[in-house]
């Protein structure tokens, strides 16, 4: 399967939810589309780190070139498991202290 | 066109359409339901390149654990039917072509990079498999391994602080 087929997947995936994030109001859906995002770039890393793989077996059939980006993957999926707690607790919080989730309601910063 | 070809082909169509489903669905736990499925169609992708490590990762930490705590926190809420107020449709359009743009301008920028003779291993090779993968993670990995793992404590604290204020 050629690369640029993964390439345009994900950034099919990413620009949704680039859309999701500039036209959705409610905090959560927003934060799905972060996460969504955060998924259309590990694909294009696995996708990549296959397409390195193909390329070194040429010459070396022990190869074991792209196991460092299969790694950097998980890696990102642990620091985002991480985000997400953190991230709904204060959504969590910022529901009880306006009764909201609607980020319109968030522009108290410029007053 | 091979199996492999069919399966490619009947992801991607899944995975775009739930992903425009989730962004354009009005009711949050709609949006939830269809995000897990781009989850599964992203780790049916994993397992079609041959990374079968991440694809139960993917399972069980996505569209198994953030998602469960995601529809958690929609219905400690309770606001399954409240359907946002579309108050300014410019702002909509702006978005969604703002959108587009970016990804007109991200395929043509990466259509002729040299890529498009580039192959991408299907079905077969060993360096996504759980056994190889655990040698390197605790071979040369060991440091950002432990150091994940105090991310992971801090996490737990900030987020227990941040919910009992």
């Amino acid at each position: 399967m050629p690369v640029n087929y993964y390439i345009f997947l994900s950034a099919a995936l990413f620009c949704i939810g680039i859309m999701g994030v500039l036209t959705r109001r409610n905090a959560i859906v927003i934060f799905m589309c972060v996460e969504l995002m955060l998924n259309a770039v590990n694909l294009l890393l696995v996708a990549f780190s296959k397409m390195h793989h193909l390329r070194a077996l040429a010459t070396d059939a022990q190869t074991t070139v792209g196991t460092d980006a299969q790694l950097f993957v998980f890696f990102i999926m642990v620091v985002a498991a991480a985000e997400v707690s953190v991230g709904l607790a204060i959504i969590v919080m910022m529901y009880r202290n306006i009764h909201s989730v609607d980020v319109n309601f968030l522009n108290r910063l410029k007053h | 066109m091979g199996t492999t070809e069919v399966i490619f082909w009947f992801l991607t169509a899944v995975a775009v359409f739930s992903a425009l489903m989730m962004v354009f669905s009005k009711n949050p736990v709609h949006s939830v339901l269809w995000l897990i499925l781009v989850f599964f169609t992203i780790s049916g992708h994993y397992l079609l390149m041959n990374a079968q490590f991440l694809f139960i990762v993917n399972l069980i930490v996505y569209a198994g654990a953030i998602m469960v705590l995601f529809l958690f926190v929609i219905m400690l809420m309770n606001m399954e039917g409240d359907s946002e107020p579309r108050k300014n449709q410019w702002m909509t359009l702006a978005g969604i072509i703002s959108g587009g743009t970016l990804m007109l301008v991200l395929v043509a920028a990466l259509k002729d990079t040299g890529t498009q003779r580039q192959l991408v291993q299907m079905k077969e090779g060993q360096i996504g498999l759980i056994h190889h993968l655990g040698m390197v993670l605790f071979k040369d990995y060991v440091v950002p391994f432990e150091i994940s793992s105090v991310l992971f404590l801090s996490a737990m604290v900030g987020a227990v602080i941040i919910g009992k204020k």
